[in-house]
C-alpha cells in the first residue's frame, strides 16, 4: 500500500531554499515554501521536483532560487536553476522559460514533522 | 512503514459477514453505506455507522434552506438502505479513539472491533484566532445545531439586530443570505480583495459585490478582523478590524473555512497531509491496513476537497475495494454553480487562466449586474474554463465542453443577443508576431495584462518572443507599450515583476527605511515571492549595508548558489574553490598548502587570469573540509563567486623591477585587503602597475592605479570581457592616503547608485555628466555625501570577517553542505571524469556513455 519514503524532518528544510534527497535512487529536490492558506494563515508547503536540470544535464535544481511568477490567484511558485537560470513551476515542473523541457514532480507529505516523498512522479499536467 | 501491517482479519470465518465500521454520519458516509448495501448482494459485510450528531445523515449542502422553513427532518437524506441486524446506525455516538493495531474503535467506553474501518468525519468550521471569537453571540455555520442556535439568538435580539459575517467565500455568502433573510442588517467582511476569491476572478468578484450590495448587504473586502467585543451584558456588541475601525454587531458568524477532522487519525499515528486531512492513496487507503478515509477528512492526491462530489466518488471507490475491486480516485474538478442570495455564480475549469498561453474573453455589464469570462486556448478555439456571475444560464452547456472546441467565436457565448463580435482596430490577437518562436500578438498582450510583465525582458522570458533572431522586437515592444498604456502604466525601470523600482531606488528605500529582511522588504515594497533577479539584488544591497553573513536564515534564501555555498558552480554541478591571494603574492609554503589540498581532493588546478589559483571539481559536501584545510593554512575566501571585489592585480613593481617607481605590490595588497568582501552591483576588479609600462593592465580594470614619480594616477571604468573598455584618467599624482580615500568614495558611490549587473564602465557613461560629474561628487563633494560614503566604507572595513572562517565555526551553516539530506556523504552518483594532461576533467556526454574513469569515490582520496 503506502510506498511513501520518509526523507528528512521538516526542520532540515530551510524556508525557501532547496535541499536534495535520494528517493529510491532518484535525486529529488525539496523546497519548503511558506505561504498562506485559503484563510490567510501562514502555512508551509513542501514541493518536490526532479533535482536534475534537463538543460544542463547536472543535478543542481535544489540549489536554485525560489521565487514566484504572476500575481494574486495567478501566482505560481518557481525555482530558477542555478546553471542557466531556467525557471520552473514548482507545482507542475513546467519550464516557464523554455517549455521544451520539464521536471518530474513528486508528491510529498509531512506527518509528525517528518517529510515523506512518493517515489512515483506525478505525470505532468497537460497544458 | 508498510511492512508492519497485520493482514489477518479478525474474522476468518467465510460464512460470517465481516464487520465494517464507519465513523461519522455525514453525507459521504451516507452515500458509502447506501452504495455498499446496494452492491453487497452476497452479504459480505455488516455495517456499523457511528454518528456524533443526534440526527441521521442530512443534506448539509442544503443547510441554508432551514431558514426557508425546512425543518431538520426535511433536511434528512432519503434513507437509501434498510436499518437491520446487518446495518446499524448509532446516533449521538462519537468515536473517541481508534487503535489500528488492535483493530478496534472506542465508542462510549466500549472497544468495537472492525475488519475494515472508514473515517468519514468531515470537517469542522474554522474560527480564526481573534479575541472574543467565543463570546455569546458568535456562531459558525456547519451543522443543524449551528443554524438552530443562530436562529434562536437572532429571534431573541429582535428585528433591529445587526450582524457581521466574517468570510466572503461561498459559505460566508450563504450565511449572509441567511442572516439577511432573518431581517438582520448584515455586513460581510472578506480578507481578500474580492468576494469568493477561490472561485471567481477580479471582474467576477466586483460584479458579485455590486449585486450583493444592491440587495442591502454591506461588503468590506481587503479587511482583516481583529477582535469581537462584548457589551456590558457580556454578549457580542461590536466587531473591530485591523485598521482600528469597528461596526456594531449583535451577532457574528464565522465562515472562514474548514479544517478536516483528522484528530482520530492523528492520535492513531496515521499520516496527515501538509494542510491537514488523512493522507490516503488513490484507493482511499490510509497508511494503516484496512483503514480508509473518505470525504472532506481525506487528503487525496495531495489535497482535501471541500465539496461533496469528490467525496461521493471516494465513497464509491471504497465500496468497490471492499467488494474486492481495485477502483482508484480519478481526480475531480472544482466546478461549482450556486445561487447565493439569489445571484447566479458559476466557476468551472481553469477559471483563473492558469494554463500557459490561455486567453481570457470577458463581457461585463455593470448596469444589469452581469460578468462573464471564458478562458480559451491561445488559438481561441478550445474552452478551458470560465466564470459567470449574474447570469449562469450557459453554465450547463459550457461545462461539458471543457477541453473541447467551442465551434464558434467565444464572444457568441458571452454577449446578449444582438451585440456583434468585438471589433478592434489593432492587430488581431491571433496574428503571429514572432515567427521564430510562434508567438501571437494575443500572447504578448496577455503576458503584460495577465502575466504581470512590465518590461521587454519580462515579455521575452514569458513568451520567448524575440529571443531568436530578434527581428520582431520592435513590434513586440509596441504591443507591450500599448498594453501597458491600457493598464495605465508607463514604461518603467522596474527591476523585475516583483519590484517596480530600479536597484538604486531600492538601495535608497532599504537604507532609508531600515528594513533588513527580505520578507519585510517585499511585503512592503514589492509583490509575490521574488525571483532569481530581485532576490540576489536585495541580498547584495543588504550585504553592502553590512548586515550579517550570506548564509544567515533570511539572506540564505536570496543568494544564488555561488554566494550561498561560497564557491563557483561548474557545468557538472560541482564547484570551484578560489582562495584569496592578495595582489597575486604568495609564499612557497602557501603554494604547497594549496597544492596538497588539490592533490588530496583530486581537484583540477589552474592559474586564473586574476593571478590566483582555482581548484575545480569540489563536491558540495566536500567544501567545508577543503576550506578547513585552507583556513588552517592561512587562506580566506577569494569571493570569486560574489558580485564583489575580485582581485587587485599587481605587477612586481619597484621592489624588484628595475623600472618601477612605487611599491605596486604593497599598494595592491592594501587595496585588496581593504575592499575584500565588498558587495556591489557587479564584480569589481582593480589593478596597480608600478610604472607607465602597465604590466598589471590596470587600465583594463574598474579602478586602475599607475605609479608616477610623484604618487599615483587613478583611472576608472575599465574592463575586459564582452565590451572591453579602457579606464579613463580620473585624478593625477595623488598621495597614497588621498588615493585610497578617492577609491573608497568612488566604489561606495557606485555600490549605491548603479543598476543591477552594471559594471563601472557603463555606470560612468550613463551617469549624468559622466566621469566629470562623478569626480565632482567624490573629490569636491558636490552632493555633500562624502562624509556618508567615507563612513560607509569605514564600516565595511571594520566589519569584514572571512565568510569561510565564520561558516566553519557554525554547525548550523555546515549542516547545509550535504549532497543529500538523507544521505549526507553520498556523492552525486552521476558525476564522472576522464584524465587529461595529468588532471581530471568532467566526462563529455559521449564519454559518459562509454565508461572511462567513473565514480567520484574512486577518484577522491580525502
Ligand atoms: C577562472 C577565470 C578564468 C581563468 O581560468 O583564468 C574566470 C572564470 C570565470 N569568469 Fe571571468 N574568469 C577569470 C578572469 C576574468 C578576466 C581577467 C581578469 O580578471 O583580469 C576577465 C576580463 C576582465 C574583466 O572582468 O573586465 C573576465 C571576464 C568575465 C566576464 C565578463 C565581464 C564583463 O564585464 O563583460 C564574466 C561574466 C560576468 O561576470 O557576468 C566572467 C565570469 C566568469 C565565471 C564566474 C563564469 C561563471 O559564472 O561560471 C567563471 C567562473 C570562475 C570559476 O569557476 O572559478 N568573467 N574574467 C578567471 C578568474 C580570475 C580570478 O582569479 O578571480
Ligand atoms: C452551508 C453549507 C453549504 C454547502 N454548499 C455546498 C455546495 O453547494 N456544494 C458542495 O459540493 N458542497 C457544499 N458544502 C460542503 C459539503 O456539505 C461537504 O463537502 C460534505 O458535507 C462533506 O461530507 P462528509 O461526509 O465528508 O463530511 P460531513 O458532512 O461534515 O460529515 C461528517 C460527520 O462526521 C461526524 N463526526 C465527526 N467526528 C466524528 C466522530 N469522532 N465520531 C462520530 N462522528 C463524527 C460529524 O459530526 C459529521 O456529522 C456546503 C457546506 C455547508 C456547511
Ligand atoms: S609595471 Fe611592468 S614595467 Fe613597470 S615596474 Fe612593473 S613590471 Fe616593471
Ligand atoms: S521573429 Fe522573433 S526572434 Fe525571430
Amino acid at each position: 500500500m503506502s510506498e511513501w519514503v520518509a526523507v528528512c524532518t521538516k526542520g532540515q528544510l530551510i524556508p525557501e531554499r532547496g535541499v536534495a534527497v535520494l528517493v529510491r535512487e532518484q535525486q529529488v529536490a525539496l523546497f519548503r515554501v511558506t505561504g498562506t492558506d485559503e484563510k490567510g494563515d501562514p502555512a508551509d508547503f513542501v514541493y518536490a521536483v526532479g533535482h536534475r536540470d534537463p538543460f544542463a544535464d547536472a543535478n543542481v535544481i535544489a540549489r536554485g532560487i525560489v521565487g514566484s511568477v504572476g500575481h494574486g490567484p495567478e501566482q505560481r511558485d518557481t525555482v530558477a536553476s542555478p546553471m542557466y537560470k531556467h525557471v520552473f513551476a514548482l507545482a507542475t515542473g513546467e519550464c516557464l522559460t523554455d517549455p521544451s523541457e520539464s521536471l518530474p514532480v513528486y508528491r510529498t507529505w509531512i506527518a509528525g514533522g517528518v517529510v515523506y516523498v512518493h517515489p512515483v512522479p506525478v505525470s505532468l499536467l497537460v497544458a | 512503514m508498510s511492512s508492519t501491517h497485520p493482514t489477518l482479519a479478525s474474522n476468518d470465518d467465510p460464512s460470517q459477514p465481516k464487520r465494517l465500521v464507519v465513523v461519522g454520519g455525514g453525507m459521504v458516509a451516507h452515500r458509502l453505506v447506501e452504495a455498499l448495501r446496494d452492491r453487497d448482494t452476497d452479504g459480505l459485510w455488516s455495517v456499523d455507522l457511528f454518528c456524533e450528531e443526534p440526527h441521521a445523515p442530512y443534506d448539509r449542502v442544503a443547510l441554508t434552506s432551514y431558514f426557508a422553513g425546512q425543518s431538520p427532518e426535511d433536511l434528512l437524506l432519503p434513507q437509501g438502505f434498510a436499518v437491520d441486524a446487518s446495518t446499524r446506525v448509532h446516533l449521538g455516538a462519537p468515536v473517541t479513539a481508534i487503535d489500528v493495531s488492535a483493530r478496534t474503535v472506542r465508542v462510549q467506553g466500549r472497544d468495537e472491533p472492525y475488519d475494515a474501518l472508514v473515517l468519514a468525519t468531515g470537517s469542522s468550521a474554522f474560527v480564526p484566532p481573534v479575541g472574543g471569537a467565543d463570546l455569546p453571540g458568535t456562531f459558525v455555520y456547519r451543522t443543524i445545531a449551528d443554524v438552530q442556535a443562530l436562529e434562536a439568538w437572532v429571534a431573541e435580539r429582535g428585528p433591529v439586530a445587526t450582524g457581521v459575517v466574517v468570510g466572503g467565500g461561498l459559505l460566508g455568502l450563504e450565511a449572509a443570505g441567511a442572516l439577511h433573510g432573518l431581517g438582520v442588517a448584515t455586513t460581510v467582511v472578506e480578507f481578500a480583495d474580492r468576494l469568493m476569491p477561490l472561485q471567481v476572478d477580479e471582474g467576477g468578484g466586483s460584479a458579485l459585490r455590486r449585486i450583493v450590495e444592491s440587495m442591502g448587504v454591506s461588503v468590506l473586502t481587503s479587511t482583516a478582523s481583529a477582535a469581537v467585543h462584548a457589551g456590558t451584558d457580556g454578549r457580542v456588541a461590536s466587531m473591530e478590524f485591523a485598521d482600528g475601525s469597528t461596526v456594531d454587531a449583535d451577532v457574528v458568524v464565522f465562515a472562514t473555512g474548514v479544517r478536516p477532522r483528522d484528530e482520530l487519525a492523528r492520535d492513531a499515528g496515521l499520516v496527515l497531509g501538509e494542510r491537514g486531512g488523512v493522507v490516503v492513496d488513490d484507493g482511499c487507503v490510509t497508511v494503516a491496513a484496512d483503514v480508509y478515509a473518505v470525504g472532506e477528512v481525506a487528503c487525496i492526491q495531495g489535497r482535501t476537497w471541500g465539496l461533496v462530489g469528490p467525496g461521493y466518488t471516494m465513497a464509491e471507490v471504497v465500496v468497490d475495494r471492499l467488494l474486492g475491486g481495485a477502483a482508484t480516485f480519478p481526480g475531480a474538478d472544482t466546478s461549482t454553480k450556486l445561487k447565493l442570495l439569489g445571484v447566479d455564480v458559476a466557476s468551472f475549469g481553469d477559471a483563473f487562466a492558469e494554463a500557459p498561453g490561455s486567453l481570457e474573453v470577458t463581457y461585463a455589464d455593470p448596469v444589469v449586474g452581469v460578468y462573464k469570462k471564458l478562458v480559451v486556448s491561445d488559438d481561441a478555439k478550445i474552452l478551458l474554463g470560465g466564470v459567470l456571475v449574474g447570469d449562469a444560464s450557459t453554465y450547463a452547456s459550457l461545462r461539458p465542453m471543457l477541453g473541447a472546441e467551442l465551434g464558434s467565436d467565444p464572444n457568441a457565448w458571452l454577449l446578449p443577443d444582438g451585440v456583434g463580435a468585438r471589433v478592434t482596430g489593432e492587430l488581431p490577437d491571433s496574428a503571429n508576431v514572432c515567427s521564430c518562436n510562434n508567438v501571437t500578438a494575443g500572447a504578448i498582450r496577455e503576458s503584460v495584462s495577465c502575466g504581470g510583465c512590465t518590461d521587454l525582458a519580462g515579455v521575452k522570458a514569458c513568451t520567448r518572443a524575440g529571443t531568436s533572431c530578434g527581428s520582431c522586437l520592435p513590434l513586440v515592444k509596441t504591443l507591450m507599450a500599448g498594453e501597458l498604456e491600457k493598464a495605465g502604466v508607463t514604461m518603467s525601470n522596474a527591476l523585475c515583476e516583483h519590484f517596480e523600482f530600479s536597484r538604486a531606488q531600492l538601495f535608497d528605500i532599504i537604507s532609508v527605511t531600515g528594513l533588513r529582511t527580505f520578507s519585510e522588504i517585499i511585503g512592503q515594497h514589492g509583490t509575490g515571492r521574488g525571483c532569481d533577479i530581485c532576490r540576489p539584488v536585495i541580498a547584495s544591497i543588504l550585504s553592502s549595508l553590512g548586515t550579517g553573513h550570506v548564509m544567515d536564515a533570511d539572506q540564505a534564501r536570496l543568494q544564488d548558489t555561488n554566494d550561498h555555498v561560497m564557491a563557483n558552480l561548474q557545468k557538472d554541478g560541482t564547484y570551484s574553490v578560489v582562495p584569496r591571494v592578495p595582489a597575486g603574492e604568495i609564499t612557497p609554503g602557501g603554494l604547497i598548502a594549496i597544492g596538497r589540498v588539490a592533490e588530496d581532493f583530486g581537484l583540477y588546478t589552474k592559474i586564473t587570469g586574476g593571478q590566483r589559483i582555482d581548484l575545480f571539481g569540489a563536491r558540495l559536501e566536500q567544501l567545508p573540509e577543503i576550506w578547513r584545510r585552507l583556513v588552517d593554512a592561512g587562506f580566506e575566501s577569494g569571493h570569486a563567486y560574489g558580485k564583489a571585489l575580485r582581485t587587485v592585480k599587481s605587477c612586481v613593481g619597484q621592489t624588484w623591477c628595475r623600472y618601477g617607481v612605487q611599491d605596486s605590490v604593497g599598494l595592491a595588497v592594501d587595496l585588496e585587503l581593504r575592499y575584500r568582501g565588498l558587495r556591489a552591483p557587479h564584480k569589481i576588479k582593480l589593478g596597480v602597475s608600478g610604472c607607465a609600462r602597465e604590466c598589471a593592465e590596470a587600465r583594463g580594470k574598474d579602478v586602475g592605479v599607475i605609479a608616477t614619480d610623484k604618487g599615483w594616477n587613478m583611472y576608472v571604468g575599465g574592463n575586459g570581457g564582452f565590451t572591453p573598455r579602457h579606464a579613463q584618467l580620473f585624478a593625477e599624482d595623488l598621495d597614497t592616503a588621498t588615493l585610497i580615500r578617492t577609491i573608497d568614495r568612488f566604489l561606495m558611490y557606485y555600490v549605491r547608485t548603479a543598476d543591477r549587473l552594471q559594471r563601472t564602465a557603463p555606470w560612468v557613461e550613463t551617469h549624468e555628466g559622466g566621469a566629470d560629474a562623478i569626480r565632482a561628487v567624490v573629490l569636491d563633494d558636490s552632493l555633500g555625501i562624502c562624509a556618508d560614503l567615507d563612513a560607509a566604507m569605514a564600516a565595511h572595513v571594520a566589519s569584514y570577517r572571512d565568510e569561510w572562517a565564520a561558516t566553519l565555526a557554525d554547525p548550523d551553516k555546515l549542516a547545509q553542505f550535504v549532497s543529500f539530506v538523507n544521505a549526507p556523504d553520498a556523492g552525486d552518483p552521476d558525476l564522472s571524469y576522464v584524465t587529461e594532461r595529468g588532471q581530471r576533467r568532467p566526462a563529455t556526454a559521449q564519454e559518459r556513455g562509454s565508461t572511462l574513469i567513473a565514480g567520484v569515490k574512486l577518484e577522491v582520496r580525502a
